[in-house]
């Protein structure tokens, strides 16, 4: 009974989120590829605040952080300190192959495990970086797949 | 248009310890010392490479840097090719040709990408508006030619992997004919406007001995009066078939730095039609095997400066040592000098002057000298920009 | 080559193995102990820019090569050092002469673990503070 009642709230708060949503970047040691194709999608051509999605400059005003980068050693700590101090329910987003999977860069010695091994990662856009249209896509179908959760 | 946009600048918490990349030391208004800490990105490439073949390192450097991504593996195959006797000798007319001209569309798209970063420091958000607006084209330019708007694994040991069309030859030079009145919008807005050259002009001046002494390199060292540029001094690809000049300011300001980016990319579409125009038809790769034994060194003028490989081999299919440099290791090393004794809201464009990679002007921290305690974040230091820059408009319009 | 002749007759037997296979491309060895001399020369005297330095770990010893480029004529001059010493390798430092030489020496210590004598900031540059002491991730595995 406190289970269910604890999920419907969670449920409630995580439907409204999806009339828009904040998003706030990090970069867990990119070559900055995803970084220049997400700000990308902010100009004028594909224009992301049509759909009501903004990039935040503090982690306290998000409801999505989204994450690049091939999990370097010394990002990853900040990373984790970033995700504590992100009020919930926070969406994680993987975006690139680095935050999939760390991509050519798994056998380095200064990289950790992957992302989906330290946070819960709730989407993952593939690409090398992935084109704008493929994170629009991305993120209206985790909006729908939110949206969906009370059928 | 009003823009509630920012870009992001790491969380902002006030007891926070951890290190950010630019501390900035200030006593009240000034910046009095900098440490800078570096190391978010590093991913071990140089180690990587040891284990793989010579192709799948050019796919590996591809990735060092995303705005710099066609530099990285062609100074990697210039290497390698020096080990056959220089890439003059070996490779194909036409390669010479595209490489060339993949490399002078880079040169644009990273030069614009700045132009929008710095306007955004500045408090110029339209700049930042256009000019990525503007960035598109010259990326639908790349992805024509390469298949990609970003990454283009164009490079390979003897030649380059894909083909320009007959018929993509018009189409580029159409686009190009697009692009240049938008340079002419920006150079008007930028060297014209007396609030950005009262925001821009002696600031952050990095004299001519400074910039010798900290073997600064690029457009931060041509800014300083220094006349370097591997594309004249050592040509490859096609640079010496094509005419075109180096341009060169002597104040060493960031207004010098601005306009040297500016002008620059009007000399790259300059080589960009004269490669169209000249470029001949036959092989585009050369088949080269079997990587001599040996020791091979490749530079190239990425859009931030030289950025040089050295490969050392022993006749194996895998390197026996990697050695990158990348052009921004000299040139963010001398914002010791560049941003110190400056005021703290100018601190921003200053860092941003030399053109660091993105990421790196992510985290910035103001620590007050005094006592230690961090005063302001990165966040708070553009606002501060900004904000000096709306002050300048009042008093300029007075 | 010019800068080569000029080289070879400051520093008469102390400036060995010339190679010069390309109108180019300049390599020649150096003891330890004469780095910072021909450092200094080549820096000042013959006003060449430092490019960078490399370390890399052979079977007969730790390997620095620096790399000066003569810009006005496009060439470039490779000056190689070889430290036999494994345990406790160490060479001067060339920051005294020019800055820009500071952070690339930082690097090859944390990665090969050699000590920069006179260094004014010998410590981390990439690699995490918690990265074990003694550990340099490019020497080579035995």
């Amino acid at each position: 009974m406190h289970f269910e009642f604890y999920t419907t709230i969670m449920d409630l708060r995580l439907k409204a989120l999806t009339k828009s949503i904040w998003v706030f970047h990090i970069s867990a040691g990119s070559c900055n590829n995803c970084d220049i194709e997400i700000l990308d999608c902010l100009t004028p051509r594909f224009d992301l605040e049509r759909f009501g999605i903004q990039l935040v400059g503090s982690v306290r005003h998000a409801d999505a952080l989204l994450i690049t980068g091939a999990m370097n050693r010394k990002s990853v700590p900040r990373m984790k300190k970033i995700y504590e101090q992100a009020p919930k329910p926070c969406v994680v987003i993987a975006v690139g192959q680095c935050a999939l999977s760390r991509h050519m860069f798994r056998d380095s010695y200064n990289v950790c495990e992957p992302l989906d091994k330290i946070l819960p990662v709730d989407l993952y856009i593939p690409g090398c970086p992935p084109r704008p249209e493929a994170m629009i896509d991305g993120i209206v179908k985790l909006v729908n797949k939110i949206k969906g959760v009370k059928k | 248009m009003s823009h509630k946009i920012i870009v992001p600048i790491g969380p902002y918490h006030p007891l926070q310890e951890e290190p950010e990349f630019f501390q900035l030391y200030c006593e009240g208004e000034k910046v009095v010392d900098i440490d800078i800490i570096i190391g978010y990105n590093h991913r071990g490439i140089e180690q990587l490479s040891e284990g793989k073949h010579y192709d799948q390192v050019a796919f590996l450097v591809e990735r060092i840097c995303g705005i710099c991504s066609s530099s990285h593996p062609y100074a990697y195959v210039l290497a390698v090719e020096d080990l056959f006797g220089g890439e003059q000798k070996v490779v194909p007319e036409r390669a010479l040709y595209i490489r060339t001209i993949v490399d002078e569309l880079q040169r644009i798209h990273s030069h614009l990408l700045w132009l929008g970063l710095a306007g955004h420091f500045i408090g110029y958000n339209t700049v930042w508006m256009w000019a990525w607006k503007y960035r598109e084209p010259v990326l639908d330019m790349f992805e024509m030619v390469t298949g990609n708007r970003n990454n283009y694994a164009m490079f390979k040991v003897g030649g380059v992997r894909r083909d320009i069309r007959e018929e993509d030859g018009p189409i580029l030079k159409k686009m190009l004919d697009e692009l240049v009145p938008a340079l002419d919008l920006f150079r008007g807005a930028v060297m014209d406007d007396p609030v950005i050259q009262a925001r821009l002009k002696g600031v952050g001046i990095l004299t001519r001995q400074q910039a010798i002494d900290w073997c600064v390199v690029g457009p931060t060292a041509r800014a300083s009066g220094i006349n370097i540029d591997v594309r004249r001094d050592e040509p490859y690809g096609a640079y010496n078939r094509v005419d075109w000049n180096v341009v060169v300011e002597k104040e060493g300001d960031i207004f010098a730095k601005t306009v040297a980016r500016i002008l620059e990319m009007y000399e790259s579409v300059r080589i960009i039609r004269q490669c169209l125009d000249k470029i001949p038809k036959g092989e585009i790769d050369a088949q080269l095997r079997d990587v001599p034994a040996g020791e091979g060194i490749g530079r190239v003028e990425a859009p931030r400066g030289e950025c040089f490989h050295y490969i050392k081999s022993d006749g194996t299919n895998r390197p026996v040592r990697h050695k990158i440099r990348a052009p921004s290791f000299m040139n963010v090393a001398s914002n010791k000098v560049g941003a110190v004794g400056g005021s703290i809201s100018d601190a921003t464009i200053t860092l941003a002057a030399v053109d660091p990679c993105y990421c790196c002007t992510e985290r910035v921290a103001v620590i007050n000298k005094a006592d230690n305690q961090k005063v302001m974040n990165g966040w708070d230091l553009i606002k501060l920009s900004q904000e000096k820059t709306e002050k300048l408009k009042k008093e300029l319009k007075a | 080559m010019e800068i080569s002749d000029k080289i070879k007759k400051r520093f008469a037997g102390r400036a060995y193995d010339w190679q010069e296979n390309s109108n180019r491309r300049a390599y020649f060895s150096v003891k330890k102990e004469d780095i910072f001399e021909v450092a200094g020369y080549m820096f000042k005297d013959l006003g060449l820019r430092f490019s960078t330095a490399s370390g890399t770990d052979l079977p007969e010893g730790l390997e620095i090569l620096y790399h000066f480029s003569n810009d006005p004529k496009g060439e470039f001059y490779s000056v190689r050092v070889m430290i036999e010493d494994k345990k406790n390798p160490q060479i001067d430092s060339l920051a005294p002469i020019f800055p820009g030489a500071e952070w690339i020496e930082r690097e090859i210590w944390e990665m090969l673990g050699i000590k920069f004598i006179n260094h004014p900031n010998l410590k981390r540059l990439l690699l995490a503070d918690d990265w074990p002491e003694g550990e340099y991730p490019l020497r080579k595995k035995e």
